[in-house]
């Protein structure tokens, strides 16, 4: 299959007055058309980083894009001028976030912000745009839709403002949407309301999905790819069932062995990643899990491992191969 | 853990004023963050309390420990009544009641260092009779917590979350307590750190028989670490029980829709389940419905549910539930 997206050793890095701040450390990855992959990980691990430098949104300085590619259509979107990207962004990509509180405009009507997208992209009239928007609140299941385009954020709560985010990003039917932690800042029960939401939505126009987390409870239910990341690279990628079945890497093993499950009686005490992740302000050398891998050898401090295919949909960056504990040969 | 209670919380009501006007100001009405919620915690025992946010559960473990004012009903901590407690009774209520707060970059002085933090309780309660003594005692505090006494004269920004949060047990331990409010002690912590500090958490409580008031809205974590669980709806508990009764045989509808929606860590069996979706937003606290709270979003809700509140009642051993519809 021909994907919507490929991705190919991005790097991104800050530099601050402390030094340089090595975010992304070169990830290369693919969206398919129509799919959702999920890309898990933990804060400062560099997944919210990375999406924002394929949309253009790093602060540059002190942001930098040191490499990389990401083929959207045939074209570069990182290679893009600012004119070109913002034809793209928000039509053709388009992106929802975490707090759905400072991601709008708290002295503007929802259905002015709406429809600013559908007026600038979509070239509607105003009475067009506000009969859309409607269709659109309607759709994210938003109760009198045409009452409440006169009202401002704060008179919504956080799910309903999440929901606004949503048909905001959708109103142009873009092809790919990504998520950042779009349901972290929200109660369970309404957390729930907002997977069925994107699910539904996704079906229905056939839209790619990236969907950024760190809860792998919410992987499990809406992803069919999963990225794992952890100080600025992929560890893994696997399709949903075979990385929580077979889990390769001893992070992704660890991060499952730490989780409680709400289905099963207590059997034994949590198993804990020991220490913390890498400071992101020291050059990386060596596997950056090196430093808490229950498994480790030597190779480990000298190398970074590279992607290696454990089976067909299933890829893995360790040097040592789980089952037998030994290292990797060739 | 043994069958006599450490604390009772009779009928607790906390009411937020709320005003309006700058210069002549006028109340207008409360905030009913709490409306009557009673139950008690055993010696030895962890007791979690579960909600969305703004169902009132920090509201309940601020209110118990004395630190808003109880609006009305009771408090008991080991004997000490926390409503009327004063002077010297305070005082020694609060050397045995402590909290460790959710946040863990706001609950710590950025100008403080980790000695003087930690040794704040160890000298309000003159536990310590000299300078070496109390430096000891910090060192003994962090080793406790799994932190380096090396890195007793540090500022909390040097630390990471997991260690200031680290630093916040150490806290509240220096006093010697024997009951701790947890309010959401992991929710701002990374996966990977949050396994740590619960296992901590428990070490802690079984080397000093702590009893805990663990507070969180992470359901999957209540279940591994407590020993009762109690479920909070808009100012109120809904339903109690023993974790494994709670999450095995849910009575309440607000509990089944609430458990359904807790994703699972396994991608076939979190398709195969069913959930119960709720419709619609948690009702404002300032004007709760009437009758049952939970009757604007019920999905078995009857006509008089509307009208007349459920009494909190028992209907198994030791499982609690307020809902007309359960038998």
């Amino acid at each position: 299959m021909h994907p919507l997206l490929a991705v190919n050793n991005l790097v991104t890095q800050f530099v601050i007055p402390e030094g340089i701040v090595y975010a992304v450390n070169g990830i290369s990855f693919r969206v398919n058309p129509g799919e959702t992959l999920a890309v898990v990980g933990e804060s400062g691990c560099g997944k919210s980083v990375s999406m924002l430098s394929l949309m253009g949104l790093i602060p540059t300085p002190p942001g930098k894009i040191v490499s990389g590619e990401a083929i959207y259509d045939g074209k570069n979107l990182l290679a893009l001028k600012d004119e070109e990207m913002e034809k793209i962004r928000g039509k053709e990509i388009a992106m929802v976030f975490q707090d759905p509180m400072t991601s709008l405009n708290p002295v503007l009507t929802i259905g002015k912000q709406i429809t600013e997208a559908l007026i600038c992209h979509l070239g509607l009239t105003t009475a067009e745009a506000r009969e859309r928007a409607i269709n659109l609140l309607d759709m994210v299941g938003i109760p009198e839709a045409q009452r409440r385009l006169e009202d401002y954020p704060h008179q919504f709560s956080g799910g309903m403002r999440q929901r606004v985010m949503i048909a905001m990003a959708l109103s142009c039917e873009p092809n790919l949407l990504i998520a950042d932690e779009p349901t972290t800042a929200l109660d369970v029960t309404i957390q729930a309301q907002i997977v069925e939401l994107v699910l539904r939505l996704k079906q229905q126009r056939n839209m790619a999905v990236i969907w950024i987390t760190h809860d792998l409870g919410v992987v499990a239910g809406i992803a069919d790819r999963v990225n794992v990341m952890y100080a600025g690279l992929i560890v893994e990628e696997a399709n949903v069932d075979e990385l929580y079945e077979s889990p390769n890497h001893p992070y992704t093993r660890g991060l499952l062995g730490s989780l409680p499950r709400i289905d099963r009686r207590r059997d034994r005490k949590l198993i804990a990643i020991p220490g913390s992740p890498p400071s992101l302000l020291v050059k990386p050398k060596g596997c950056p899990f090196r430093s808490r891998c229950p498994i480790g050898k030597e190779v480990c401090q000298m190398e970074a491992p590279k992607l290696r295919n454990v089976s067909e949909n299933h890829r893995v960056a360790c040097w040592i191969d789980i089952s037998s504990g030994e290292q990797i040969s060739g | 853990m043994d069958n006599t209670p450490l604390v009772i919380v009779d009928k607790l009501k906390k009411y937020f004023p709320i005003s309006k006007g700058l210069l002549f100001q006028k109340q207008t009405g409360f905030v009913k963050a709490v409306d009557g919620v009673s139950f008690v915690i055993f010696h030895g025992e962890t007791l979690g309390l579960v909600g969305e946010s703004g169902c009132g559960k920090t509201t309940v473990g601020r209110t118990i420990l004395g630190l808003y004012p109880i609006t009305e009903g009771r408090v008991v901590i080991e004997n000490f009544d926390v409503a009327k407690a004063k002077g010297v009774e305070l005082h020694q209520l609060r050397q045995k009641a402590q909290m460790i707060f959710q946040d863990p970059y706001a609950s710590l002085n950025p100008r403080w260092t980790v000695s003087a933090i930690i040794s704040e309780p160890i000298r309000v309660h003159h536990l310590v009779q000299s300078e070496t003594e109390k430096t000891e005692r910090v060192k003994e505090l962090m080793q406790l917590v799994g932190l380096s006494p090396r890195l007793i004269n540090r500022f909390p920004h040097e630390f990471s979350g997991g260690q200031r949060q680290r630093i916040g047990i150490a806290r509240a331990l220096a006093s010697q307590p024997d009951f701790i409010v947890c309010d959401e002690p992991i929710s701002a912590l990374d996966v990977s750190i949050q396994a740590q500090v619960v296992n901590l958490l428990e070490d802690l409580q079984d080397r000093f028989q702590l009893t805990y008031l663990f507070i969180a809205h992470d359901l999957s974590m209540v279940r591994h670490i407590c020993d009762r669980v109690a479920v909070m709806y808009l100012g109120a508990i809904v339903e109690s029980a023993d974790k494994d009764e709670l999450y095995e045989h849910p009575l309440h509808p607000y509990t089944n829709a609430l458990l359904s929606a807790v994703p699972i860590p396994d991608p076939k069996k979190d398709r195969n389940r069913q959930r119960i979706i709720l419709t619609g937003d948690v009702p404002s606290p300032i004007n709760p419905p009437s009758g049952c709270r939970f009757h604007t979003r019920c999905p078995i809700a009857k006509p008089h549910c509307k009208e007349i509140t459920p009494e909190f009642r028992e209907v198994g051993s030791n499982h609690w539930v307020a809902c007309h519809e359960i038998a």
